[in-house]
């Protein structure tokens, strides 16, 4: 079922560039579509009735803590489970018994699963072999991915002979070689180093770009899905929560459970008191100040809702600032040097805390600040979001 | 160049280690450990070994113990002679009966290595692939057996397997025969009765070998195109190879030499080594001979299956 067109350079994403991505199109036909999936393994509802579209040439990648369902639903997709209900479409093709074995996916394993008694050549041309190609052009095909993945001089390798970083490229190589129209990724890089895991997260996108095959990665590392992902699906108990672009996910998160998971934020609680189109106003006790958002959100009156603010979206300052409105005043409790950022524990008089970031500019900070400071915090009305959820 | 220079040139060529790491490596304890089954091998494996050589170099005599020694001494004329009598050997290979006897006996151990394989291999993936507390249960059953003398076991067949036994019984009581089988005094029953008791030996080293494996590599294979039958054969059974290999030769060269079961469970023309080993020496009382068979046993049986090692190891370390 895989096609065997030579590997296409020129694939529409290059080529759309320009325009707007396909999920923010109108009547876009999405790549793989997920239809009301539920998957119960006898009382336990892992995947709760989720419907999702993925488009062509997208790296989505499904965001969630263990036992969010994350895992339950990539499965699925490539037909180790079947759904207890719903439908999943695959290019239009309904997926409903059609075993592993027939899909046009193929899925990266997060052990990598490499069949430890054959060479890594064997492990790469494994897919190919099944498929009856002919000796030549599988010898061809795995020289060439090997290449594309830097191990051409490793093929004769066991996987046991191998880095950890190398074994990774063996796995990404065996699931790509018979060119599948969908490639799942269980947590590709969560058993590398950091380091390798940084370089190996650009090689991954350029690998992506190259062929034009539609990635969908499941991790658990937010750090990883930022810089992966077209879009981010954000799963909490078998639900997504939220499907955004990452910088809307981390700058827009629509709930308490997204803004939290997905970096650090400063939370306050508070009561709405002004709901104009373009402003609300939020008495909050918890922050000691009335808060101002320059966003409208549609909420009841007298509502109670959360004000989100990211530490580094804080400004921190000795001396009163001229701005008067998010500004609260509060003690520096604990400071933690980080070499690029610094990040610092601001008690506010009713005991809550803030946690606030600052790039360190230069080395020696001429307004330092030190333990037991009185310090004032303020931000934007642009900078904080209001939660309902 | 001595030893010792060598592998001390190799020593820096290769690794960081300092001298003084080298002369810390010649460690007493460590001797000690390996120097007590060195010994226990010695004396209940390589000095018998020899004994038993200087046996069949001998000839029987009607004397105690009844064989001549190899060595005399004449005193007078101060002569020592050494008398190796390789008659035995010369007759071994002369008497077709005795390669009839090492050939069948290899036959009858290869068919039941055979059997028990086939049959211990699904019940190995079995409790491999069992949860946790099921698995333990399931494998102390494979032992169980152990636990009730071996002797008596092969006679329990006997009952099972006579002429009035439970099996004729019921094959009769259901009409699906009319005349009671032999099977009693045959080879048939010889490869049960060697199946049957040398079943576990095969199961665990293939549960262990099975147990090992990730269970994601079949999903793996499917996942690049294969059915499950496929994945059978191009996954589990080579990860499985060295609890085969293992598995068969410990109840490959048992059955080999086996005497018991030959001797209880299969007729008079069931020819087995064993069983002649046994003539040898208590019926005959040709010790030398006897030993002959048995050296020669040895060496038909070592030979390959160290053959077999070595390969394995120069696969490991490539």
């Amino acid at each position: 079922m895989t096609s065997s067109q030579p590997i296409d350079l020129q694939n529409s994403t290059i080529a759309s560039a320009s325009q707007q991505p396909l999920w923010k199109q109108e009547g876009a036909e999405p790549f793989l579509r997920i239809e009301n999936v539920t998957k119960k393994f006898d009382d336990f509802t892992a995947v709760d009735n989720i419907s999702l579209d993925i488009y062509k040439n997208e790296l989505f990648c499904l965001l969630g803590g263990s036992g969010s369902g994350k895992s339950t639903l990539l499965r699925m997709l490539a037909g180790f489970e079947s759904p207890t209900s719903g439908r999943i479409l695959i290019d239009g093709i309904d997926m409903a018994g059609i075993q592993p074995w027939n899909r046009p996916v193929n899925m990266m394993f997060q052990s990598y699963a490499l069949f430890p008694h054959l060479s890594v050549a064997d492990n790469v041309a494994f897919g190919l072999k099944r498929e009856g190609v002919s000796r030549s052009e599988v010898k061809q095909r795995v020289a060439q991915m090997l290449d594309m993945v830097q191990l051409g001089h490793l093929g004769k390798r066991k996987p046991h002979q191998l880095s950890g970083g190398q074994r990774q490229r063996v796995a990404l190589a065996r699931a790509l070689i018979k060119r599948p129209k969908l490639l799942l990724l269980d947590e590709p890089l969560g058993a590398l180093d950091k380091k390798l895991r940084e370089e190996t997260q650009f090689e991954l996108i350029n690998i992506q770009e190259e062929l034009g095959v539609t990635f969908v990665v499941v991790t658990h590392d937010q750090e990883e899905a930022m810089t992966l992902a077209t879009r981010i699906g954000v799963m909490n108990h078998g639900v997504i929560v939220q499907t955004d672009e990452p910088h809307d996910v981390y700058e827009y998160p629509n709930s308490r459970f997204v803004a939290e998971f997905i970096g650090s934020v400063n939370l306050f609680e508070g009561k709405v008191i002004e709901d104009e189109p373009d402003r609300v106003r939020i008495e909050s006790p918890e922050a000691g100040a009335t808060l101002y958002v320059n966003h409208g959100i549609s909420c009841a009156p007298e509502q109670i809702v959360h004000v989100a603010v990211r530490p580094e979206k804080i400004k921190i300052s000795h001396n009163r600032p001229q701005q008067q409105d998010n500004c609260i005043q509060g003690e520096i409790e604990d400071i933690a040097y980080m070499g690029s950022l610094s990040v610092f524990r601001v008690r506010l008089p009713n005991g809550k805390e803030v946690r606030v970031t600052q790039p360190n500019f230069t080395r020696s900070m001429g307004d330092r600040f030190t333990w037991n400071d009185k310090v004032f915090l303020c931000w934007d009305e642009e900078s904080s979001v209001v939660l309902t959820a | 160049m001595s030893i010792l220079s060598r592998a001390a040139l190799i020593h820096d060529a290769s690794s960081r280690m300092t001298k003084y790491d080298f002369i810390r490596r010649v460690n007493w304890g460590k001797t000690a450990v390996v120097a007590v089954p060195a010994l226990w091998l010695a004396v209940f494996f390589f000095i018998p070994f020899l004994v038993v050589f200087k046996i069949s170099l001998s000839e029987a005599a009607i004397a105690v113990p009844p064989y001549s020694a190899l060595l005399e001494w004449d005193l007078e004329e101060a002569y020592l002679t050494l008398k190796l009598n390789i008659g035995n050997y010369l007759y071994l290979l002369e008497d077709a009966f005795y390669l009839d006897a090492y050939l069948s006996s290899i036959r009858i151990a290869a068919v039941s290595t055979f059997y028990t394989l086939i049959l211990a291999f699904p019940i190995a993936y079995m409790i491999a692939r069992a949860e946790g507390g099921k698995r333990a249960l399931l494998l102390a059953l494979v032992i169980l057996p152990f636990w009730t003398s071996f002797l008596l076991r092969v006679y329990a067949w006997m009952g099972f397997l006579k002429k009035n036994g439970i099996v004729n019984e019921f094959l009769m009581a259901t009409g699906i025969i009319d005349q009671p089988l032999v099977m009693l005094q045959t080879d048939f029953a010889v490869y049960i009765g060697i199946v049957y008791t040398y079943l576990p030996f095969m199961v665990l080293p293939l549960y262990s070998a099975l147990e090992k494996m990730d269970m994601t590599l079949l999903e793996a294979a499917e996942d690049l195109g294969c059915r499950p039958i496929q994945s059978f054969f191009l996954i589990t059974l080579p990860l499985a190879v060295p609890g085969i290999i293992a598995g068969c030769l410990l109840v490959f060269i048992p059955a080999v030499g086996e005497f018991v079961i030959p001797a209880l469970l299969g007729g008079s023309d069931t020819l087995m080594i064993g069983r002649v080993l046994w003539d040898e020496f208590f019926l005959n009382r040709d010790w030398p001979m006897a030993s002959a068979v048995a050296i020669v046993m040895l060496i038909v049986l070592v030979l390959p299956i160290m053959l077999i090692r070595n390969g394995q190891g120069k696969e490991e370390t490539v």
